[in-house]
């Protein structure tokens, strides 16, 4: 093999003779697998072998977010795991944000709330925002400013963020009750 | 007498999206759904992968490199080094200041971060681990990274390359009215000095640069997918530096994370891409990697400023008097129009009625990173607004005057426009002591005054800052405006389809600034086509019009007035298919938003989407069939709008901490298009002048290595620290730009910074500080309280001055 990775079927044998190992991820809701080198970023196997390229990477030491994915629920930056870790897990990216009924609240009050101007931090942050949400339904700006304190966007000054985070929130309570 | 209501059937503005309305942006689309397009998502078939080996010294004389163990491993297709540059002339490159720079390095390498070598291979880890297996022999050289070593008699000669440079000073230049301002200050009562340092920043937009680079051999056409604010500029560069016909070279710069002056030069690594493509015959990505960014490309400031006012005992400024040195690093690569050597720093008090003004600027090589770039400014006006904001203040503490009250007396009136500027700038129109008014009401001057006092009883420090400023933005005109020979206008092509619905294009590039949005509230407002059925498209050379560009604030003034001058083009020719239509001659024809009717009898008209099908379907006799426009605008003047900051901050004594309390914004940028959007580019900016007063910086040791050279060193403020802001608006109406816009990106970056500072140093009065050079991190505010004194310089390094 003289690519980093190599989507494979799902259900296909790994070849024992190459220095690669087999990945298989439930990659937002579908069973997707990968023979990649050992040392394929998680990041990286996601944009280019999987061709998802919602998840985008904007620094090389862990702190911008940009790159910020679900996995089992929990935000991680998928720039600093490495795609073998994910073997068995549940992955979600900013792709399968929307669910078939349409946008998820974070995608509307993104837009709604002006919370992004060049895009390029914003799946990450939607991602991030999930993630607190999920833990806690009705957070304060404060809480949302906290939770959301890994993840750098250069072009909002964050206020926004924090209203379309607070707009979905408000939006998930009420559709719920 | 009765008035009848006449009955209009005008389009509502704001429900077809025109201007005014806070139109939900179009981009976000596809953003929010993770679909943006960016250069790192580019896939093309074949595409090879390249990576740079960079210089880990920042001064030496390249001894040898040698590749052979990188050609060795497997998957690489070619190692490419200054030597073989130099084959094809392309290991120097001109800078767009008429200066050059190396592409790879031949002689030596002048900073750290500087590219040495590239390594194309199958994948981008491959890459990498063949430029760790480039070994480079490199003999050390003395190093410089300040001006004050830069202009010792004996520093040794940086640019040893350039014929004729015999010592480190890169220009020289002046302007102003220097005998007037000697009589001025030989009669000032009061003479304010103050020293000062604006640190060099990085504009480190979330997304690195980098470029797909795609020579067809079979069709001689080279396409590059890059990361650039000017895509245009770059075809030009391109096919004069690689000496490709310019019809055959197509740029496509498609969604940017982020530019902030950062993707404006022309950097090596996009040079070396289109080479490597054009010799392996296959498209070649390059993506930076983020210290790459940080190291490499284009900074923003790093001048150091000695200011002088000249003061009647009144309050009445008589004179002004700046001297600057600013650090250019290694290559003179200024993004700047060429006229003007540090940028538009003499637009500073521009919003003062002031005599006369002298400013003596001096540039230096360094052995840093090359390329000032206008880091959300319009060329160096972010310096020139600090720095006079920050006279203006320790000037208001030399009289013992209120700071305000200094500010309100120095203004230029209302009715004083057009106005001369100390340094020869005319301005148009403005309402600066209203503004001043409506900040200070808004954050409460008197009451907060009253609680500082009282806090201070507490030996609690409170200050308030008030930063004022009038910054000149959408450059051209084209008399004195150009980059390297061509001429800063812009333009816009309206093509107006059967069905009413429109296609728009410009020649300027948006990189978050939601021009898909905006430009099309523009043609609604001109033509009454809703603006949803507008398709706006920049970015790519072989569709879009000529234009300069996005940057330094200039595509609301420039871009945007060349729509609304195309669109209004459109509608003079629907005119003569309405009048056709209607069966009327063209001066019986009224406009009202999205129709033209019969004057004589108002119910007889016809829509403009009407007009539209008429021009493919049903044209008079004569008239060519169609309905589309271009237009090049070539501004008469620059834009002029106003801004007002206040901070209020507390200081920590015990650990020189502080807090932003409130932040008032007070934004006269004109006619707003869309509110929504104009406020969140204020935001955006207030962000990067909280980060430049509060942590923002890039340093360097001794040695020359670069200190925030990533994430974790460079500090960017997150959701935690980032203060809220309050934001109010004036309007004043550009008198001379079609629309009354002047232009918003970069007012907060500029003015803001100097509102933190003076807060904090308003909080330092009476403890013995008269500055405090940015950043104000703790620990140097900490040490401004317990030596009573200022604390100056670029740290860490402090024997700089
Ligand atoms: S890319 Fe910056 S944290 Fe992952
Ligand atoms: S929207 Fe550009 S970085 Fe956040």
């Amino acid at each position: 093999m003289t690519s980093l990775f190599e989507e494979v079927p799902a259900t296909a044998d790994a070849d024992a003779d190459v220095p690669v190992r087999r990945v298989t991820v439930t990659l937002n809701g579908e069973r997707r697998a990968a023979d990649v080198e050992p040392r394929l970023l998680l990041a990286h196997l996601l944009r280019q072998g999987f061709r998802l390229t919602g998840t985008h990477t904007g620094c090389d030491t862990t702190n911008c977010g940009a790159c910020t994915v679900l996995v089992d629920g929990l935000p991680v930056k998928s720039c600093t795991m490495l795609a073998v870790q994910a073997d068995g897990h549940d992955v979600t990216t900013v792709e399968g944000l929307a669910g078939p009924s349409g946008l998820h609240p974070l995608q509307e009050g993104f837009k709604d709330e002006h919370g992004l101007q060049c895009g390029f931090c914003t799946p990450g942050m939607m991602l991030a925002a999930k993630a607190l949400l999920e833990e806690n339904p009705d957070p304060t700006e404060d809480e949302v400013r906290f939770a959301l304190s890994g993840n750098l966007c250069r072009c909002t000054g964050y206020q926004n963020i924090v209203k379309a985070v607070l707009w979905a929130a408000k939006r998930m309570n009420g559709s719920e009750q | 007498m009765t008035v009848t209501e006449p009955t209009s059937r005008a389009l509502d503005e704001i429900k077809i999206g025109g201007m005014g309305a806070s139109r939900r942006r179009v981009e976000d689309n596809r953003f929010i759904r993770g679909k943006g397009h960016y250069v790192d998502d580019v896939v093309l078939p074949g595409m090879l992968h390249m990576e740079i080996l960079r210089s880990p010294v920042a001064h030496a004389r390249i001894v040898s490199i040698d590749a052979s163990a990188a050609w060795e491993i497997p998957g690489v297709r070619l190692v490419l080094t200054g030597e073989m540059m130099a084959t094809r002339n392309l290991a120097w490159m001109p800078t767009l200041s008429y200066d050059t720079q190396a592409v790879l390095a031949t002689d030596k390498v002048r900073f750290q971060g500087q590219e040495v070598a590239a390594v194309i291979a199958d994948d981008p880890y491959i890459a990498k681990d063949a430029c760790e297996a480039i070994v480079v022999e490199y003999e050390q050289l003395p190093v410089i990274v300040n001006p004050t070593q830069s202009l010792a008699p004996d520093a040794p000669l940086i640019r040893d390359d350039k014929v004729g440079q015999v010592d480190n000073v890169c220009f020289t230049w002046q302007v102003g009215d220097q005998d007037a301002t000697d009589r001025a200050f030989a009669e000032a009562d009061v003479v304010s000095r103050i020293e000062m340092h604006y640190p060099r920043s990085h504009p480190s937009p979330l997304e690195t640069c980098g470029s797909v680079a795609d020579f067809d051999r079979a069709t001689g056409k080279l396409t590059v997918y890059m990361t650039t604010q000017a895509p245009h500029i770059v075809r030009a560069a391109v096919a004069l530096i690689a000496e490709l016909p310019e019809h055959l070279i197509r740029i496509v710069s498609p969604d940017l994370g982020g530019g902030f002056g950062n993707k404006v030069p022309v950097y090596p690594g996009y040079v070396i891409s289109i080479l490597a493509s054009i010799l392996t015959e296959r498209p070649v990505k390059w993506i930076e990697d983020r210290t790459g960014n940080l190291i490499s490309t284009g900074f923003g400031r790093d001048v150091y400023l000695t200011g002088e006012m000249a003061l009647r005992k009144d309050g009445r400024i008589l004179g002004v008097r700046m001297h600057t040195d600013s650090d250019h690093g290694a290559f003179f690569g200024d993004a700047q129009p060429s006229k003007f050597k540090i940028g538009l720093l003499h637009s500073a008090f521009a919003c003062y009625d002031i005599p006369t003004a002298h400013l003596t600027a001096r540039g230096v090589y360094t052995n840093k990173a090359p390329g000032g770039v206008a880091y959300r400014c319009s060329f160096r006006v972010t310096e020139a607004m600090f720095f006079q904001e920050r006279m203006v203040q320790a000037a208001a503490d030399d009289l013992g005057m209120d700071q305000a009250e200094f500010r309100r007396l120095n203004f230029v009136r209302d009715d004083d426009f057009p106005h001369r500027t100390p340094f020869g700038f005319l301005t148009d129109s403005g309402q600066y002591a209203k503004c001043l008014q409506v900040g200070l009401d808004a954050i409460d001057y008197e009451g907060f005054l009253r609680e500082k006092a009282e806090a201070a009883k507490n030996g609690r420090l409170l200050g308030i800052g008030i930063s004022c400023m009038t910054e000149p933005l959408g450059a051209g005109n084209s008399r004195e405006y150009d980059i390297l020979g061509i001429k800063m206008f812009d333009s816009a092509e309206l093509r107006v389809h059967m069905t009413g619905k429109a296609i728009l294009r410009t020649g300027a590039k948006t990189q978050g600034q939601g021009h898909e949005t905006t430009w099309a509230q523009i043609v609604a407002h001109e033509l009454g086509i809703p603006a949803e059925d507008i398709l706006v498209e920049e970015g790519d050379t072989d569709t879009a019009p000529f234009g300069m560009g996005t940057y330094a604030s200039r595509s609301t003034p420039v871009a945007g007035a060349a729509i609304a001058m195309a669109a209004r083009k459109v509608k003079a020719k629907a005119r003569q298919l309405a009048a056709h239509l209607l069966e009327v001659s063209e001066e019986d024809v009224e406009w009202e938003l999205g129709r033209f009717y019969v004057r004589s009898a108002p119910d007889r008209g016809v829509s403009i989407q009407e007009c539209a099908m008429a021009a493919y379907s049903n044209m008079p006799d004569g008239l060519e069939p169609g309905l589309e426009a271009n237009a090049y605008y070539d501004p008469p003047n620059l834009t002029w709008p106003f801004g007002c900051y206040i901070a209020t901050v507390e200081i920590d004594p015990a650990t020189g901490v502080w807090d932003v309390l409130r932040f008032v914004a007070v934004d006269d940028c004109g006619v707003r298009i869309n509110p929504m959007i104009v406020e969140g580019q204020i935001m955006g900016g207030l962000t990067e002048a909280y980060a430049m007063a509060s942590m923002q910086f890039i340093t360097f040791d001794a040695d020359g290595n670069c200190i925030g050279s990533n994430f974790m060193d460079y500090l960017l403020p997150t959701a935690w620290e980032t203060p809220g802001w309050e934001l109010h608006e004036v309007v004043t109406p550009c008198p001379h730009h079609p629309i009354g816009a002047k232009g918003v990106g970069e007012c907060a970056t500029v003015g803001g910074p100097a509102a933190f500072v003076n807060a904090v140093m308003d909080a330092l009065k009476g403890h013995g500080v008269r500055n405090v050079d940015m950043p104000l991190l703790p620990d140097r505010v900490h040490e401004a309280l317990q030596t009573r004194g200022d604390v100056s310089g670029a740290p860490p390094i402090r024997t700089d001055r």
